[in-house]
């Protein structure tokens, strides 16, 4: 029956995150934003949440009673987004590597990999997607992996790969000799695994994003997660659109409590219907928007394909989030431009979604 | 969460889709072309099914209620979809209690309920209605100058009101009823404005104007002129007294009922335009063109991504309107998500079926194909039961926490 309340599991998670996203990370993303770091205390204090424990399964070493859902990962981005962008995919970057290996993983690559997640403190996780041309789409990788031996060699060029350089494994996504898509995980520090300069971007600047090149770089067939890896792209798709609802609530509740104080013409702004039907829009867009993501999401909890779901979300939610954070800076007029406000680091990080992909996993 | 369909919800939609395939979209056309006709083949055949329904119901042959939460609201709404996906126009034509029941069931006593409802579906097909617009104003229903007086045991009405729907057939064609707002005391304001039962048959009553539209022809829309025309002292919905805010039967209790009534418009816009979008893909596959959803975004076609960027609005436009259905259902307050499922619908069927006759070209253009004519029904899904702006007035306040006097 169609139904859109919470399960108390999903009460309790979204209650937990977002008040952690409004007392931590929010205060925190204007310095992270200016220093283009994460403090260590803002991501050892996120651990403590267990937000990446709680995705793996108890046989595992976490305490997750099943399989990571969509749903609910959908809710955390969100909820982790509406704090801050960068601050969200760092904080849950361990997924990457983490999702990979449970969704598409044989079982001695989950004994193998997921301890090494679950221990006393974070550990950077990393997803080798994007790659630096204008036509890029995640089922056309031109990024290729060639059968070799008892191995693969992987040769091409990859960016914004997420923290890169701390990682222990970055999964990098490729097309195989007959084309399909395949994900391996590869360990830092693999020959031919060259991990480039720092990237500059316009918006996420306290995420650290890397180019990557593979030059002829030789993985063990045991690196090759064995599942179909559309499958979990789509998923990292429905995670990063859930993140664009989080940023575009941002936005929206800054920019209400702006018109609800700002004086002109002897009222508040919010008074005047300009402004006011900008604000129901913007509104009516997250909620929609909001709505789409959570049915492409559910449709994945229950293992359908999705492709087309997926594709109408994805590309609803990144439109809706560049409109809703350029209307949120506008209603603070010439305030919203000056870095004071965050509205326009919002319309910065926001602008992000209809180019990147991958960077995000639930 | 959930995002599968019930049973329920199953077999009222295969019901629906089957009246509107059969009895609806086979005379679409003639009655768009024949306005100000009478389908009664088709309102004799839907009115019996309504019969039989209502005597199962009141047999206790359908139970509902068994359930945690209940979908009426819901299920009404994927009704509705289907039934105006076969022709948006008949549908507000089907004999029913209509926006009138909506009244007397939200505010009228249990007497009134078992007057005018009870025996409803008894003898002919029968129309209700209701008549809220005047000459002078549209949205801003305060200005209501249609006079009540009470005299004796009855209330005497004075006035004009226009955009009434189903009005001609409820007076002229039925023993039905309109619902007529008038005030008590106009210097009192919105408290002072009543709703009244008007039967068929009432001396004083009279259509006047049957209006000429863009679109949803087979609906009629009348102009009633209300010359001193009595009717019986407990008519009235709610109490007779000039109380302020709150209180059931004041002008709130009344303006409540567009919480249920607006995702019911959302949803009738969104079958228009469903059924524009379904033609208008099978056009395209006569053409050997498939949307490729995966596609990659400089391989993909501007005809592929305005069709992608339709499927994903109306089933925003779907969900929204799911979603106030899922609150009323609940028992929650809605107005704010009815009049965001209700603004967003309407932007996004007019826009997606004035696309549909775009993308098919000269073929959407021309009346030998459905897609004008759903081009010109959609629209009035953006109008009625409150206007886009309107809707989004009360988004605005509903976000802002302003009250009408605030934010106007």
């Amino acid at each position: 029956m169609i139904d859109f309340e919470f399960d108390e599991e999903q009460q309790l998670i979204r209650e937990t995150v977002t008040s952690f996203a409004a007392e931590r990370v929010r205060p925190a993303a204007r310095e992270a934003d200016e220093t283009a770091t994460v403090a260590e205390s803002l991501v050892d204090a996120a651990w403590e949440l267990g937000l990446i424990q709680g995705s793996v399964p108890e046989a595992y070493g976490g305490y997750a009673s099943q399989a990571p859902s969509a749903v609910t990962g959908a809710l955390i981005a969100e909820g982790l987004a509406e704090g801050d962008l960068a601050i969200a995919l760092h904080l849950l970057s361990p997924r990457l590597v983490v999702d990979p290996v449970l969704v598409l993983g044989t079982e001695q690559q989950k004994q193998d990999l997921l301890p090494a997640y679950l221990g006393e403190r974070f550990v950077p996780g990393s997803a080798a997607v994007l790659e630096p041309h204008i036509n890029f789409h995640f089922t056309r990788m031109r990024t290729t992996a060639r059968r070799d031996g008892g191995g693969w060699v992987l040769d091409g060029d990859k960016c914004m790969v997420p923290l890169a350089k701390a990682a222990p494994w970055i999964v990098v996504y490729a097309a195989d000799d007959s084309g399909a898509l395949a994900a391996f995980v590869v360990p830092s520090g693999t020959p031919g695994l060259e991990i480039g300069e720092r990237e500059k971007m316009l918006g996420l600047h306290a995420l650290e994003l890397y180019s990557i090149a593979l030059r002829g770089c030789r993985v063990p067939d045991s690196a090759r997660l064995p599942g179909d890896a559309a499958k979990l792209l789509r998923r990292a798709r429905v995670a990063q659109s859930a993140m664009a609802v989080g940023v575009a609530k941002a936005t929206l509740d800054y920019a209400i409590g702006y018109a609800k104080e700002r004086d002109v013409f002897g009222v508040k702004v919010g008074q005047k219907q300009a402004i006011a039907f900008m604000l129901a829009d913007m509104a009516t867009e997250t909620d929609a928007a909001r709505l789409l993501n959570w049915e492409a999401a559910w449709n994945l909890d229950q293992g359908n394909e999705a492709a087309r779901e997926v594709a109408l979300a994805h590309r609803y939610c990144a439109d809706m989030v560049m409109t809703v954070t350029d209307n949120g800076l506008q209603v603070l007029g010439g305030h919203g431009f000056i870095r004071d406000h965050p509205s326009e680091m919002w319309v910065r990080n926001g602008r992000g979604f209809a180019t990147f992909e991958g960077i995000a996993s639930i | 969460m959930d995002f599968s369909l019930s049973k329920a919800a199953q077999g009222r939609i295969a019901m629906a889709r089957m009246a509107a395939e059969s009895l609806m979209r086979p005379i679409s056309r003639q009655y768009d072309e024949e306005e100000h006709t009478d389908p009664w083949d088709f309102f004799n055949t839907m009115w019996e099914a309504s019969k039989a329904n209502a005597e199962a119901t009141s047999l206790g042959g359908k139970k509902s209620g068994d359930k945690k939460v209940s979908e009426n609201t819901l299920l009404a709404c994927m009704q509705i979809e289907e039934l105006a996906w076969g022709d948006a126009g008949l549908y507000l034509s089907i004999p029913n209690p209509g926006l009138g029941g909506a009244a007397v069931q939200a505010v009228g006593t249990p007497e009134q309920k078992q007057r005018f409802l009870g025996s409803f579906y008894k003898g002919k097909p029968k129309w209700g209605a209701m008549a809220i617009t005047e000459p002078h104003f549209g949205s801003d229903s305060k200005q209501v100058a249609t006079t009540a007086v009470r005299e004796g045991d009855e209330w005497v009405l004075n006035g004009t009101k226009i955009f009434c729907t189903a009005g001609h057939r409820a007076l002229n064609e039925s023993d039905g009823f309109v619902v007529v707002w008038a005030t008590l005391d106009r210097s009192k304001g919105r408290a002072a404005i009543k709703s009244f039962i008007v039967p068929a048959g009432t001396p004083g009553v009279t259509v006047t104007r049957l209006e000429d539209k863009m679109g949803i022809r087979a609906s009629d829309t009348v102009t009633i002129t209300l010359d001193n025309a009595r009717i019986p002292a407990d008519n009235i919905l709610g109490t007779a007294e000039i109380v302020e805010k709150g209180s059931t039967g004041s002008f709130g209790g009344v303006m409540a009922t567009f919480d249920s009534t607006r995702p019911i418009v959302a949803a009738s816009g969104i079958g228009v335009a469903r059924a524009a979008l379904e033609v208008l893909t099978q056009v395209l596959a006569e053409q050997g063109i498939a949307i490729r959803y995966e596609a990659g975004p400089s391989e993909q076609t501007v005809l592929e991504r305005e069709v992608m960027n339709m499927e994903a609005q109306l089933q925003a436009a779907r969900l929204l309107t799911w979603k106030a259905c899922n609150m009323m259902d609940r028992g929650q307050r809605n107005s704010r998500e009815a009049s965001m499922a209700k603004a967003k619908a309407g932007t996004v069927v007019t826009r997606v079926t004035q696309k549909c006759v775009e993308l098919a070209g000269a073929l959407g253009y021309s009346r030998k194909m459905m897609l004008e004519k759903w081009m010109r029904d959609a629209k009035i899904t953006d109008i009625y039961e409150g206007t886009q702006q309107i809707n989004q007035l009360i988004i605005a306040r509903s976000i802002l926490g302003y009250s009408s006097g605030e934010l106007n």
